[in-house]
């Protein structure tokens, strides 16, 4: 027995695989639009998981580091560090800043790490090319989503540091890379402002008679010292012995030294469910149109095209042919159409995804389920068609 | 004729269609969480590394001369200003003596007074000596009574304490008159050392206090670094290593220097040793003091071992180690390391031999699961 659908297919091939070709344009974008929202979701995970923690120490009452500021003292870490259960304690500092490389500017998030050996909490935990950070000072390992190549001079603040290393997938919970430099140029950094703030702010103490008094010699250089310093690190980094409950390491913390302390799961909460919760349902709620869009237009080159033969539909009737068969046609053009569909938007999908400023991840489970939808999709579609075409008067065959 | 347009349709859509399926084939495999990981490789290699410190530090003056007035007064003249080159003994300003030479002259004639006041002592020493020898011969010869010998005798005592009283006042008063003799030589501020005027912190007409410094002087050959490193890696540190300094202001140049000492009290707050670095040879120009200066100390060499870059470290399960490559995928070796040089390479002390290869860079985390495909650099990196 020959096919139907493929005679027909074979008889307008280059109209329906450039139909197809456009339908998977369409399929393309839905799928990249769930991979934007797999990406914003990756990214606050993929934080979480480069800290290398099990454990963040913050200030207490707050949602910190990544939510809402944070600051704890800077020697709060050796407290933590002999609390039992803890493994490794580090101080971390984050700071969202532009970061100037020679004429350039870049969007990044500046991590201070606390000196130690790779594999430490707070580190980047591989690279993809240079080495990590061995100097105290001044030297700093990039993501490379920043563009900065090894050996580059980066301004962060009032010093400059070189590229020494570079690191993949190392963001932010908004995308921001990710620039490591080490802890005491970080805490200067976030403290430290420019030559003319430094001045002003000099100028202002000096004005203020509380402080500058002549009968004490000295005071005001101890005042204007005592500014420039900065002993406040944003979170601490802990990490769990094995064979211990994250809860029964956080729980002595919160009682005895009084910080807030989350664990993994109560981290993701706060990043999945409340830093992006908006944009994560903006993204879902363009997802849901454009699956509307695509299964409305998916309908109309179905019913179309079923338009297009309704004359030869209505020749097969006349010789006889059952419904069932005129059915199955349609039916099978359209998985066939949204087959093509499918393979052409993944594959667009696909090579589009890298060009994205911000990670799409494409998960072969969303393919999957995509699939299947363009095929329910198609398949609701045609009945539309079929409805019609089994209406259709066999006498229009010969009717003008 | 009709069935030939069929082939031929039927081929061209083969045509269309089976490069579509075979690129999706390839996205499908080779994109995503099914790829494979690139990673690169290095062999462990057995050599010798050199340690190195690095610290920042900022320049300062090994002694620093505060000169300023022993008394409280203001101050006269200053001769010399901030940058000027300095003699020993150099008189560098004056202070105002203001009632000095009066209190001088008032006590000049207090001396003599008080000399008058010992003639006047000596004249009645010497009368009531005359008269209580008098009154002794009168005495032996029965002639007076004892009680006036014993009053005679009382006379001569008090005549000649009277007499060191006043001889002790004009020593007293001589005293003083030298003591602001002395002061009024203090008021020339005279440089202890040859050196450079760093600060003029009071000019002519400013009353100070006493002790406070009115200028500074510092020896510009005794310029050395006051570094500090952090604890955690400043292992090996000590006096006599060789030290390379760079300067902010001039970061394109590296000064030879040693490292003097290290100092005995570490900053427990910041967690850092501090170290003096002096320079084998001072930088001209001298560079000012404050300035800031990055310091690497060289370690001498370690005897060689098995050394693997830092960047082939990972962190799996609160274990610290390497990937190993072996016949039949990747397994996680934990090693244990030891020391490090500044250019990233680590001793391993247990768990690798010379030879072995391991996963350098990986594009994204790696499990003992994860196909790899190794590649000469990571797709994306630039040169």
């Amino acid at each position: 027995m020959i096919s139907l659908a493929g005679r027909d297919i074979l008889h307008t091939w280059g109209k329906f695989v450039f139909t197809g070709i456009g339908l998977g344009l369409l399929i393309g974008v839905t799928l990249t639009m769930a991979g934007v929202y797999r990406g914003m979701v990756a990214d606050g995970k993929a934080l979480l998981d480069n800290s290398g923690a099990d454990l963040w120490v913050v200030q207490r009452d707050t949602l910190g580091p990544y939510a809402e500021s944070s600051s704890v003292y800077d020697d709060l870490w050796r407290g933590i560090r002999a609390m039992p259960g803890v493994a490794a304690a580090s101080n971390v500092t984050y700071l969202t800043m532009q970061v100037r490389h020679g004429r350039r500017d870049v969007r990044a998030l500046v991590v201070g790490i606390m000196a130690g050996s790779p594999g430490d909490p707070g580190w980047p935990p591989h690279l993809v090319a240079g080495r990590q950070i061995t100097r105290g000072h001044y030297e700093a390992v990039a993501d490379i989503a920043t563009g900065f190549r090894l050996g580059d001079v980066l301004r962060i603040r009032r010093n400059q540091y070189r590229v020494v290393g570079l690191t993949r997938r190392m963001v932010s919970s908004s995308g921001d890379p990710m620039v490591f430099i080490p802890l005491k140029d970080a805490q200067e950094a976030q403290f430290l402002k420019d030559n003319d703030a430094i001045l002003m702010q000099r100028r202002r103490t000096k004005a203020n008679p509380a402080f500058n008094r002549p009968n004490v010699p000295g005071l005001l250089e101890a005042v204007l010292a005592s500014q420039t310093t900065n002993n406040y690190v944003n979170a601490i980094l802990v990490r769990i012995q094995p064979g211990h409950a994250p809860e029964a390491v956080a729980e002595p913390i919160r009682r005895w030294k009084r910080l807030t302390v989350y664990d993994r799961e109560g981290m993701e909460k706060i990043l999945i469910g409340k830093l992006i919760a908006t944009s994560a349902k903006q993204i879902g709620m363009f997802l849901v149109i454009l699956a509307v869009v695509s299964a409305a237009i998916v309908a109309f080159i179905i019913y179309t095209l079923t338009m297009d033969k309704i004359r030869e539909i209505a020749v097969l009737k006349l010789i006889g042919t059952r419904n069932r068969t005129i059915a199955a046609m349609i039916m099978q053009q359209a998985l066939v159409l949204g087959a093509i569909g499918f393979v052409v938007g993944k594959i667009a999908a696909t090579f589009a995804a890298p060009h994205f400023p911000k990670y799409v991840l494409l998960m072969p489970a969303d393919s999957v389920a995509g699939f299947f939808a363009v095929m329910f999709i198609c398949v609701i579609a045609s009945l539309v068609a079929i409805r019609l075409a089994l209406k259709v008067d066999p006498a229009e065959a010969i009717g003008g | 004729m009709k069935l030939s347009t069929q082939r031929r349709r039927t081929l061209a859509l083969i045509a269309v269609i089976l490069p579509l399926l075979a690129l999706f084939v390839y996205v499908a495999l080779r994109s995503g969480p099914l790829a494979p990981v690139a990673v690169t490789v290095a062999e462990v290699e057995s050599r010798s590394i050199e340690p190195a410190l690095f610290g920042i530090g900022t320049v300062e003056a090994r002694y620093t001369y505060r000169i300023g007035p022993t008394v409280a007064g203001r101050v006269k003249a200053l001769y010399v200003d901030v940058g000027d080159v300095v003699r020993a003994g150099q008189v560098l300003g004056e202070m105002d003596p203001v009632d000095l030479d009066a209190r001088i002259r008032a006590q000049e004639a207090a001396l003599k007074a008080a000399r008058a006041a010992v003639k006047q002592a000596e004249a009645k020493a010497v009368y009531a000596r005359s008269q209580a020898r008098r009154y002794e011969k009168l005495l032996g010869m029965r002639s007076v009574s004892e009680e006036i010998v014993a009053a005679k005798r009382q006379e001569l005592a008090v005549a000649e304490a009277a007499l060191t009283a006043a001889r002790d006042e004009v020593s007293r008063i001589q005293a003083d008159i030298e003591a602001l003799i002395a002061q009024r030589g203090y008021l020339k501020l005279v440089s202890p050392v040859a050196g450079l005027v760093v600060a003029r912190d009071a000019n002519p007409g400013t009353a100070v206090m006493a002790g406070q410094a009115v200028v500074e002087v510092i020896d510009p050959a005794t310029l050395w670094v006051d570094a500090r490193f952090d604890q955690i890696s400043a292992q090996g540190l000590a006096a006599d290593l060789s030290a390379r300094v760079r300067l902010r202001s001039r970061h394109d140049r590296r000064f030879a220097g040693r490292v003097l000492r290290v100092e005995p009290l570490a900053d427990a707050v910041t967690q850092e040793m501090l170290a003096k670095i002096v320079f084998e040879q001072v930088p001209r120009p001298m560079p000012p003091l404050g300035e800031l200066a990055e310091v690497t100390v060289s370690l001498p060499p370690l005897p060689a071992r098995p050394v693997i870059p830092n960047a082939a470290i990972r962190e799996v399960d609160g274990w610290r180690g390497v990937w190993v490559l072996t016949d039949d995928g990747l397994r996680f070796v934990r090693v244990e390391i030891g020391r490090s040089d500044l250019e990233g390479r680590v001793q391993v002390l247990d768990g690798l031999e010379a030879g072995q290869r391991i996963v350098l860079y990986s594009e994204r985390p790696l499990n003992a699961h994860s196909r790899i495909h190794v590649v000469e650099r990571i797709p994306g990196v630039k040169s």
